[in-house]
Parts: C-alpha cells; sequence; structure tokens
C-alpha cells in the first residue's frame, strides 16, 4: 500500500521536547515519543502523570508551552482538533465526546469536516460492517450502552481513514469480554500500518497488546521500555516511583449480624435517560466489605442515591439499616443511625469545590457531629476536625482553609473517604473509591476500607475496577441495567463470571 | 481576534472586594461619556447626580428614604441569589405586601383603631410579599417552572391588580374621581425618625434585616446551606439540605422583605394606595445586590450609592433636562460591569491575535 | 373586512413580533446561551427602527436600524458572557434594565410622531380565500418573512452542517471543543443572530403595530418570546403555533375589553401574562423528563487552551 519503504522504521509521529506549564505547576515536563506506523504504542503513567494532556496537545485541544510535533519528519503545529484530523490523527476519548440527545449518524457527521449528510451514513455503514462494529445510524446516543458509545468514537475515528488512533483509557468502560473484541480490533487496525498510541494504566493489558511504551511520571518520561520484557510489578514500580504494598486482607468469617438489608428495592428513573432500579435485593453484615461490581451507568448512582436517602424509596421497609426500616428517612437521619457515605464525584457532590476543608467537613457532619449547635454553626471546630482527616489520612495540602479544588483528586478522596471514616460509622457505602486516583492514594483508601470492616462495620464498594474488588471484597454482585445480581463470595466468583454478568448475560449454569 | 480567559491562580481577596468599585467608575466613565454625546456638560451632570446630594441635608435624608426600600428587597434576594435561584419579580412582591398591608389600613379608616394597626399591617405586608413569592417557588419545586420567568410574569399581574383596587374598589369616593384611596389614619402610618417628616422607621428595619443576615450567612447552618445550594447542587443533596425547601424559604424570605418595604413605603411615603407605588425599587434592588456582592453590609453600602443616584436623577431631570430614564440605563450598565469585574477577578484576560501562538 | 376578519388579521400581526424574537431567542438557546436581555433588544430595536424611519423618512433605513441596534445589544451580552463568561441570567437582566434606559433615552425626542402604515402584500388567489384569505394572505412583508424565518430555521438546525455544529455547542459544550468546533465563535453569532431577530421583532412593533413609539412600548412581550421558547421546547414549529396562541390571546382580551363584560379591564389585560404562567406549568407538568433544554444551556464555558 505505502510508497516509502523504510516507512515501519521510520517515524511516524514525534513528539520533542513537549512542555504544558499551567501556573506553577508543569503537566508535561520536555517529553519525548516517536511512534513508527503499524505500532501500537504504550502511554503509560498514574492519575496525573500528565497523560491526558499529552494527548490533548497531540490532537490539537490544548497548545503546548514548548516543543515540537513532527509528522513524518516535518514539524507542525497542530493548532486545532481539525487540523490533527486533517493530518491523519484521530482520537478515542476516555470520556466519549459524545452528544446524548443527538442520532449516532449525527454523532459522527460533526466530527467530519465537510462531507455530505447522505455521504456520512454510507461510509459509517461501510465502516461498521467491515470491522464488524455494528451500528445502527438513527439511534439516539443516550440509549446506547458504554461499549456501544465507544464504538461510535472508534467508527467516528476511523471514518477519516487515520494513520494515528489515540485510545484514551478505553477499557475503563469495558467488561473483560468487550475488552477481548476491542483489542482484536486494535490489532486488525495496526496490521492494516496504522499506528495506535495506547493510554492505560491497566498493566496486564499494556503487556498483552504493545511492543513499545513510554513511561510518564510527574511530567517527565522516566523510561521507554518493551512492556513484554519486564514483569506488571517493575513496570508499576516505575510509575509509581516507589513499590506501592498490596493491601493486607482480613478475614472473612467473623463477619456479625446484617445491618444493611435492602429487601425488592425499585426506584423510577429520576433525571432525564436516568437508569430505573429494578427488585434490589442485598444484605451487608457487620465487619465484611461487600462489592458491587458492574460497567458505569448501570445504576450505580441510583443505587448510592437510594442507599445514602439522597433518594427516598417507596416503602420505608425496602431498606433496613440495624434494626430501623428508613426507606423513607432522608441522608441525615440514616447518618444519625450509624451510616457513612462516599459518592462517586469528589467534586460538586463530595465536596464543595470552592469551599475550603473545613467548610466542607460541615457538609456530612452537621447532622451528627460537633460543628453544629443550635442552628450555629462553629466553622473552628470544623477546621480542627479537617486538620484530624488530614494527619490521619495523609492528605497533602496546605491547610484546613485550601480550597477543595485545589487538591489533587487522589488527596481529595482520601480526605472525602477519611472525613465519613473518622466519625467510626457502623456502615460505609462508597462509590467508586479509588477513581482516578494515584496508586499510592488508592492503597491507602482500600487498606482504610478493609481495617474499618475489620473493626466491625459494615461496608459496601461500589466499583468498576475488577481487580480493586477483588482486592478487597469478602464478597461480590453485579448490577446491570439497575439488576443486581446474587451476591457470592468473592473467591467463588471468576473474572470471567463476573464480566458474564456484567453484559447481562445469564450463566449458563443458572437455569 | 479573540478573548482568552486564564484562570488566576489565586484571585485575591482584595480585588474581590475593590471589583463592584471599580465596576462602578467604568459605569461612571461610560455614563459621562453618553451625558457628553448628549450635549451635556459631564462635570455639571457629576456635580448634580453625586456631589450635590451628599452636600444638602435634604437629600441626605432623601437618600435614606430611597436607599430603605432597595437595602429591605436586596437584603432578601441576596438570599435567593447566594442560593442560585432567581427571584426577579420582588417588584410584584413589593407590590402585594404593600396591598395587604394596606387593606388593613383602609379596613379600620375612620375606626379609631389603635395603635396594634401599624403593626399588624407590617405583618401582614410580610405576608403578602411571601405568599406572592411563594407561588414562582411553588411552580418550581412542583413542576419544574422556571422561576425566573414565572417571578417576572407575576410582577406585571401585582400591577394591573394595584392599578385596579386604585381605580376600582379601593379609590375615595370622594377623591373627585382621582384613581388614589383615602389617606390612612395615622394610627395607620408608620412613624417618622428624627423629627424628619420623610425618614420613617422602614430604616430601621433594613438596619436590622442587614444585621440580622450578617449573622444569618456567616454564622448558622441556614446561611452554610444557602453557600453550599448555590456553589453544589449535588453536595446540597449529599448534606442532606433539600433544594425544595431551600427555595421556598429563600422566595418566602424575599418576598417577605419585599413585602415589609412595600408597605413601609406606602404607610411611611405614600399613606394612601396610587396606581403606582414603585419606581421600579424591585429591579433595582437586583443591582443594588449584585453590586454589594450579595453580602449584607456591601448591599448597606450599594443601596446608598443606588438611591444617591435616583436622586441625581431627580435632580439632573429637572436642572440638565437628562432624562430619568439614563438612570435606567445606568442601572443596567452597573450591573453589567459588576458581573464581568467578578470574571476578571478569576481570569486574566488574554487578547489572541489570529493564528498567533503563544 | 368582517369583524371576525378583522379579528384574524389583528391576531397575525399580533403574533408576528412574538414569532421573530423568540425564533431568535430559539437559535440562541439551542447554542446554549440562555439571553434574558430580549425585552430590552426590543425595546432597542423598537425606537432605533422608529427614529431611523423618522429622521432618514424611509422605513427600510429604519428597520435596517432597528435591527443593527438588537445586534449590537446582543453583542455587548456576548462579550459579557462570552467574553468574560458572566453570569447569563444576571447579564441578561442587566441588557434588559439598560436596553428599556436607553430606548427612553433614544426616543425621548420622537414621542408623539407617527408613521404611515407599510404596504400590504396580497398574495394572488389565496388572498381570495373565504375569513383567511384577507386576514393571512393580504398582509405585509414581515409576516410572510416570519413564517420562512420559522421554516429556514428549522432547515438550517436539522438540515445543514453548521447547524448540527450549531446544536452539537449547545449540547455539550465540552464535548464539541474536544472535537475542535469553536463553541465561543459559534456561541456569539448565535447570539448576536437573536439579536438580529430581536430588534427586527422591535422594528415591526414600532413600525407597523402601533405605527409610534411609545416607553416600555415593548410591555413584556421579550419575556413572553422567551417563554415561548420553553413552551416550544427549543423546536422552531412549536414556536410559531405558540407565537399565534399567545399573540390570541393578548387580541381576544382587547376585543373582551372593548366589549365590556363587566370584568375589568386590568383583570383581561393580565390575561396574556397568566396565560404564559399556565402554559408553563401545564407544559412542565406533562412533559416530566422526556424533552429537556439544551445540555449546556445556561452554562458559562471557558475552553481550557
Amino acid at each position: 500500500m505505502r510508497d516509502d519503504p523504510q516507512a515501519n522504521d521510520a517515524p511516524l509521529v514525534e513528539l520533542l521536547g513537549i512542555s504544558k506549564r499551567y501556573g506553577n505547576l508543569l503537566a508535561n515536563d520536555g517529553i519525548d515519543l516517536r511512534i513508527a506506523p503499524g505500532e501500537i504504542h504504550a502511554l503509560l503513567g498514574e492519575n496525573g502523570a500528565g497523560k491526558s494532556t499529552l494527548v490533548k496537545i497531540l490532537y490539537g485541544v490544548i497548545e503546548p508551552s514548548a516543543g515540537e510535533v513532527r509528522w513524518r519528519g516535518t514539524p507542525v503545529e497542530i493548532s486545532s482538533p481539525k487540523v490533527a484530523r486533517s493530518l491523519g490523527i484521530g482520537m478515542v476519548f476516555q470520556h466519549f465526546s459524545l452528544f446524548e440527545e443527538m442520532t449516532v449518524a449525527e454523532n459522527v457527521a460533526v466530527a467530519l469536516d465537510g462531507a455530505g449528510f447522505g455521504e456520512v451514513r454510507e461510509r459509517l455503514a461501510e465502516v461498521s460492517n467491515g470491522y464488524g462494529l455494528a451500528l445502527e445510524p438513527d439511534r439516539h446516543v443516550w440509549t446506547l450502552s458504554a461499549g456501544e458509545r465507544q464504538r461510535i468514537e472508534i467508527v467516528r475515528c476511523l471514518l477519516q481513514d487515520p494513520q494515528l488512533i489515540v485510545l484514551d483509557e478505553p477499557t475503563s468502560v469495558l467488561s473483560p469480554q468487550e475488552s477481548e473484541k476491542l483489542f482484536d480490533t486494535l490489532g486488525r487496525l495496526a496490521g492494516e500500518g496504522r499506528a495506535i498510541l495506547y493510554i492505560s494504566h491497566k498493566l496486564e493489558e499494556v503487556r498483552r497488546l504493545c511492543r513499545s511504551a513510554t513511561v510518564l511520571r510527574g511530567g517527565k518520561v522516566v523510561a521507554t521500555i518493551d512492556p513484554k520484557a519486564k514483569s506488571a510489578r517493575e513496570i508499576a514500580a516505575l510509575m509509581v516511583g516507589a513499590e506501592v504494598g498490596d493491601v493486607r486482607p482480613h478475614a472473612t468469617d467473623d463477619a456479625g449480624e446484617i445491618f444493611l438489608q435492602i429487601q425488592n428495592l425499585s426506584l423510577p428513573s429520576e433525571v432525564v435517560h436516568g437508569r430505573a432500579l429494578h427488585d434490589i435485593d442485598l444484605a451487608v453484615r457487620a465487619g465484611e466489605v461487600v462489592g458491587i461490581a458492574g460497567i458505569a451507568g448501570n445504576g450505580q448512582g441510583e443505587l448510592f442515591a437510594a442507599i445514602s436517602g439522597e433518594r427516598l424509596s417507596a416503602d420505608a421497609g425496602q431498606i433496613v439499616m440495624g434494626d430501623r426500616a428508613v426507606g423513607r428517612l432522608g441522608i441525615d437521619a440514616r447518618r444519625k443511625l450509624g451510616a457513612a457515605f462516599v459518592p462517586e464525584e469528589r467534586l460538586g457532590h463530595a465536596a464543595v469545590p470552592g469551599h475550603g476543608l473545613g467548610d466542607n467537613v460541615v457538609l456530612s457532619h452537621h447532622a451528627v457531629g460537633e460543628t453544629v449547635r443550635a442552628g450555629f454553626v462553629s466553622f473552628d471546630r470544623a477546621r480542627r476536625v479537617a486538620a484530624d482527616i488530614i494527619r490521619d489520612f495523609d492528605v497533602r495540602t496546605p491547610g484546613t482553609n485550601a480550597q477543595a479544588r485545589k487538591l489533587s483528586g487522589g488527596n481529595l478522596q482520601k480526605f472525602v473517604v477519611g472525613r465519613e471514616i473518622l466519625r467510626s460509622p457502623k456502615l460505609l457505602v462508597v462509590d467508586q473509591p479509588t477513581w482516578g486516583v494515584d496508586a499510592g492514594a488508592a492503597r491507602l483508601i482500600r487498606q482504610a476500607l478493609i481495617d474499618l470492616a475489620s473493626s466491625g462495620a459494615a461496608v459496601l464498594v461500589i466499583s468498576q475496577d475488577l481487580d480493586e474488588l477483588f482486592a478487597i471484597a469478602d464478597r461480590l454482585a453485579v448490577i446491570h441495567e439497575g439488576r443486581i445480581s446474587v451476591t457470592r463470595p468473592a473467591r467463588e466468583w471468576t473474572r470471567e463470571a463476573v464480566g458474564l454478568e456484567m453484559m447481562g448475560v445469564e450463566p449458563s449454569d443458572a437455569h | 481576534m479573540r478573548i482568552e480567559l486564564v484562570p488566576r491562580p489565586a484571585p485575591k481577596a482584595w480585588a474581590r472586594a475593590l471589583a463592584p468599585v471599580a465596576a462602578l467608575l467604568v459605569s461612571f466613565a461610560i455614563a459621562g461619556l453618553v451625558i457628553w454625546l448628549l450635549g451635556r456638560s459631564p462635570v455639571a451632570a457629576f456635580n448634580v447626580y453625586l456631589r450635590d446630594p451628599l452636600t444638602d441635608a435634604w437629600s441626605l435624608r432623601e437618600m435614606i428614604v430611597k436607599a430603605t426600600p432597595l437595602i429591605l428587597i436586596a437584603i432578601g434576594l441576596s438570599y435567593c441569589f447566594r442560593a442560585n435561584i432567581w427571584n426577579i419579580g420582588a417588584e410584584g412582591q413589593f407590590v402585594m405586601g404593600a396591598v395587604l398591608g394596606s387593606w388593613l389600613a383602609l379596613a379600620i379608616h375612620e375606626t379609631g383603631a389603635g395603635a396594634w394597626v401599624i403593626w399588624a399591617m407590617m405583618l401582614l405586608g410580610i405576608l403578602g410579599g411571601a405568599l406572592y413569592g411563594l407561588i414562582p417557588a411553588m411552580l418550581k419545586v412542583r413542576f419544574g417552572v422556571s422561576e425566573i420567568l414565572t417571578s417576572l410574569f407575576l410582577v406585571y399581574v401585582a400591577q394591573l391588580f394595584l392599578d385596579y383596587l386604585a381605580r376600582g374598589p379601593w379609590r375615595d369616593p370622594r377623591g373627585f374621581n382621582f384613581p388614589q384611596s383615602v389617606t390612612f389614619d395615622a394610627a395607620a402610618t408608620l412613624p417618622t425618625l428624627f423629627g424628619t417628616g420623610r425618614v420613617h422607621l422602614g430604616a430601621v428595619f433594613a438596619l436590622i434585616a442587614v444585621l440580622v443576615t450578617v449573622v444569618v450567612l456567616g454564622k448558622t447552618l441556614f446561611g452554610y446551606r444557602l453557600r453550599v445550594s448555590g456553589e453544589a447542587p449535588r453536595a446540597a443533596r449529599f448534606a442532606g439540605f433539600s433544594q425544595g425547601r431551600t427555595t421556598l424559604l429563600v422566595f418566602a424570605i424575599s418576598g417577605g422583605l419585599a413585602g415589609l418595604a412595600g408597605i413601609a413605603e406606602v404607610s411611611g411615603q405614600i399613606r394612601q394606595i396610587i396606581p403606582t407605588i414603585s419606581p421600579g425599587y424591585g429591579f433595582t434592588a437586583i443591582t443594588v445586590a449584585f453590586l454589594g456582592r450579595l453580602n449584607p453590609l456591601g448591599i448597606l453600602a450599594a443601596g446608598l450609592v443606588m438611591a444617591l443616584i435616583l436622586i441625581g436623577g431627580e435632580n439632573a431631570q429637572i436642572m440638565l433636562r437628562l432624562p430619568l430614564d439614563l438612570t435606567v440605563a445606568f442601572q443596567g450598565l452597573v450591573l453589567l460591569c459588576v458581573l464581568s469585574a467578578d470574571a476578571l477577578v478569576t481570569y486574566r484576560i488574554r487578547i489572541v491575535t489570529a493564528g498567533a501562538h503563544a | 373586512m368582517t369583524t371576525f376578519e378583522a379579528i384574524l388579521f389583528t391576531i397575525v400581526t399580533a403574533s408576528t413580533p412574538l414569532l421573530i424574537a423568540a425564533i431568535g431567542e430559539l437559535v440562541a438557546e439551542r447554542a446554549g446561551v440562555l439571553n434574558l436581555g430580549v425585552e430590552g433588544m426590543m425595546a432597542m430595536g423598537a425606537v432605533s427602527a422608529f427614529a431611523g424611519a423618522i429622521v432618514f423618512d424611509s422605513t427600510l433605513i429604519g428597520i435596517a436600524l432597528g435591527m443593527i441596534a438588537g445586534a449590537l445589544m446582543a453583542a455587548l451580552f456576548g462579550l459579557v458572557v462570552l467574553g468574560f463568561a458572566a453570569n447569563q441570567v444576571g447579564a441578561g437582566l442587566a441588557l434588559t434594565i439598560l436596553g428599556l434606559g436607553l430606548s427612553g433615552l433614544i426616543g425621548a425626542p420622537f414621542v408623539g410622531a407617527r408613521r404611515d402604515p407599510i404596504a400590504r402584500f396580497e398574495i394572488p388567489y389565496l388572498s381570495d380565500l373565504p375569513i383567511i384569505g384577507r386576514a393571512v394572505f393580504s398582509q405585509d412583508l414581515f409576516v410572510y418573512f416570519s413564517i420562512l424565518l420559522v421554516v429556514a430555521v428549522a432547515f438550517f438546525l436539522m438540515r445543514t452542517r453548521p447547524g448540527l455544529t450549531l446544536r452539537s455547542v449547545g449540547e455539550n459544550h465540552a464535548s464539541a471543543h474536544s472535537l475542535g468546533l469553536p463553541v465561543l465563535k459559534v456561541r456569539f453569532l448565535a447570539v448576536v443572530f437573536g439579536g438580529v431577530c430581536a430588534g427586527l421583532a422591535g422594528a415591526y412593533l414600532s413600525l407597523v403595530y402601533t405605527r409610534f413609539w411609545a416607553p416600555n412600548m415593548t410591555a413584556g412581550r421579550g419575556w413572553i418570546a422567551v417563554a415561548l421558547v420553553v413552551f416550544a421546547a427549543w423546536r422552531p414549529g412549536w414556536a410559531l403555533v405558540g407565537a399565534y396562541i399567545f399573540g390570541a390571546a393578548t387580541v381576544l382580551q382587547l376585543h373582551a375589553q372593548a366589549a365590556q363584560f363587566g370584568l375589568p379591564s386590568q383583570f383581561l389585560s393580565a390575561v396574556p401574562y397568566l396565560a404564559t404562567i399556565i402554559a408553563l406549568v401545564i407544559l412542565s407538568a406533562r412533559r416530566g423528563t422526556v424533552i429537556g433544554a439544551p445540555g449546556s444551556l445556561g452554562l458559562p464555558f471557558v475552553p481550557e487552551r
């Protein structure tokens, strides 16, 4: 296909000394990276290492403060995504750049510069058939699953016949089986001579898929390696800069009485295109960690809202805490019964972005702690509580007055988890405890959850991260389209079985 | 060419405090330019608008008279705006407070009722404004209707209702067909202060509202609740603060204060019902609230400044033949400048010429 | 013309400015910008058009000036909410107050002046139809233009690439930005289009509907136009239906006042406002969570570069 016989050796794209500065922060610091045609190159790094910044620069979404990009040996200025696309760079975003209220065809057309609508539909059909990526052009995006949405992004990208395809954490929203299918597609694309830049923090899949990898840490390239030649442990050490040890599991047999009992819970969807919950049955005993696996958008947020009391149930008895039916009680009343909650979204849900850490203590402590008396808030007392959390949970912050939005994801997550654990709750419900958090903070948080269960509390962890659930949960269930599977001891589950449940496929022996 | 906003790493507290002052200065400069374009002397206008009223006692008293409703209403609005709830119908709540309070004044007319009347009128004024404010609040909570539109349309309805009362059932039969009610009895008249005959007890109400609000917003869980609701509604829900109850409460508070301002204005100033009782205090108060940065002490200052400009506008109409509409336009200009100044505290402006890369 | 025809005729003329302004606001909102300054832009359009028509003795120049005035007001709004990322609700209110004040200032010398009616165009054959022939098909050019505008905007939004871009920007500005769509530029153009429409609607009020200028003559029509966009669920066709319903409400209450049903005139004058509130309630209650506003409506956007 190619005229140039050297094509496979000469780099397709080269980044030379790319830097990006935000105020005092160097998000990218002199990054060099080269990718050859047909190569699947991994970009590895922890959350906050600068991976997303780098790919946004490559795709022209943000401009670098310094450095040069060469395309087929020629310096280019990628001033916008349009320029990137015309060069032959395609992008599959992690948090999808899709428009919920628009159809598949419209979503594809909007990124295809200059093509007529009829032509778009034709080529859409062509490409999706050609690669086995089935799509219905007239479906609205909000009706589609995460896997289908990613398919739109990939097809949209392929329609531009890109020479370099950038995928940002593509498997974070996929079941193990869906991920396999994606790897097949990627292998095929590389076989056609397209270069792929694969961004991930999942080492196993990188070791399977890629022959070369660039490792970022703190905005700098720390190594360029062949991931197959190194163990996952060695690569992890490169990414983190230190050994991150595993969490210490706790004995599962000392689980006590049931503290949280959910029976026959159904809730209609509340927001536009939200998920309804159907017949949820779940029990969490004192002293155990129960995990709920599932692909994003299958009702996790709704389940969290129902358990926390942000939304009330139809019948009080649908949710029982201790010996109290709490289905009709609000979140504060449930807190008073010893429950504590950590929602998925750190900024704007678990914490007010523009408020200091002290003020943010009041958010979940005003009904139960000592911060409010007779309607008056003692911000001094709140700041003292914040100082305790900062100390006990190793939160790196200039002080208790620092705005929540100024903290890194990991530090803020340690703060919001710590804020609840410090109250010594009898029940802790956490939605995505370590989502987008660096490895050190993730380990600290997971250990804290296990320790809380060991001390006799019931802990419910909702997570998309199967590795995390297998590391900390005593028992596991899977949520799919608002329905929950049976809960079984974690050691009785295989990853494949969880993956099938995540996609709603009944295990064959269930009937 | 385009404008780019670059977030400032740490916005300065003094910059936040000074932003409204800078916005005022810019507004004065632009207004001066307009006056110059109208062929009048900006210097003379400055004297008439800002200097002269501050140098004579009558104008200073007038300033307090006009600042009273502005501050009362704006204090109420600050509860709404802090919670990111948009009550723009304070003008209507002002009118309905005045109407309900005045009903009592007319009902006891010439019955020799005692001193309790005026206090009952104040309570009825608060009640009238609060109930009228609760209409858009209920519609929002119950049906999800935008409170912006409903509260505004209810202003027109309230004004028409007042017009009907003044020309219809409440018209003084011995008033030579003028659209006005009887003059209120002494018992239904708000006492004046300092023997001025103009500055009434409403000024004290305004001051109390300011001080109470300082405490409520700064020290109480309710104040905290408003801050959280305004900035992060989902966090408010997480905290157990019901959005619906917040909406109802702030509308009741702002409606109540607007209603109090209305009945105080009628019983302390006008002393009868006429078809129009407000020169747009309810709308001017929106500018006052933002000019005061939604801070009660800031609103106190902003209310006095805006009152000064209202008086200046009246004087300028007489002395410089500058239309009163200039004052209205100026209020819009100030509001635009204040909102822009807020952004400039948070962001640095970078002008990018086409194709250039920094 | 029979009385019935005359009523129908005035309903059409009363609805036209509402429709034009609502379509302009609809485009701005589909791009994600909530401009509550329609009332102010309309007032400026009305006064500029009237003043221009008197000064230059040309209706055409007047109309052009009305549209320019609306565009300038919108551009000022665009600068504040897009350039400085200021709060859109607050800035929209400010624009209304500014527009009402400025229009009074500009219009003071023209109070009391009158313009002659502008020409009507009878559409051959259609104007001979019974009842609606004279009321609908022998109107002024604005009326035909407003219908054309609805069709053109509907076609633009749903069938053209720039329309798709505009909807994308309003639906999700973060996604649009990461695909390289010029979010702020599209929004600015949409806001200015809204201003031109509001200016034109104002011009129609002062040059055709009343043929004089008076302070505050817009009388809340700009706000009703904003409400119409909500009523129409952001779809041009429904804006047409809504505008005619509210136009009819306005005209019929005027006739009811003239007929003296015994109801106080103020109660009838309140009908359009109350009807708007009731319509919004019914729509919001029935609609539930099915049809929503554009996803990014009213939210400020500061692109990260």
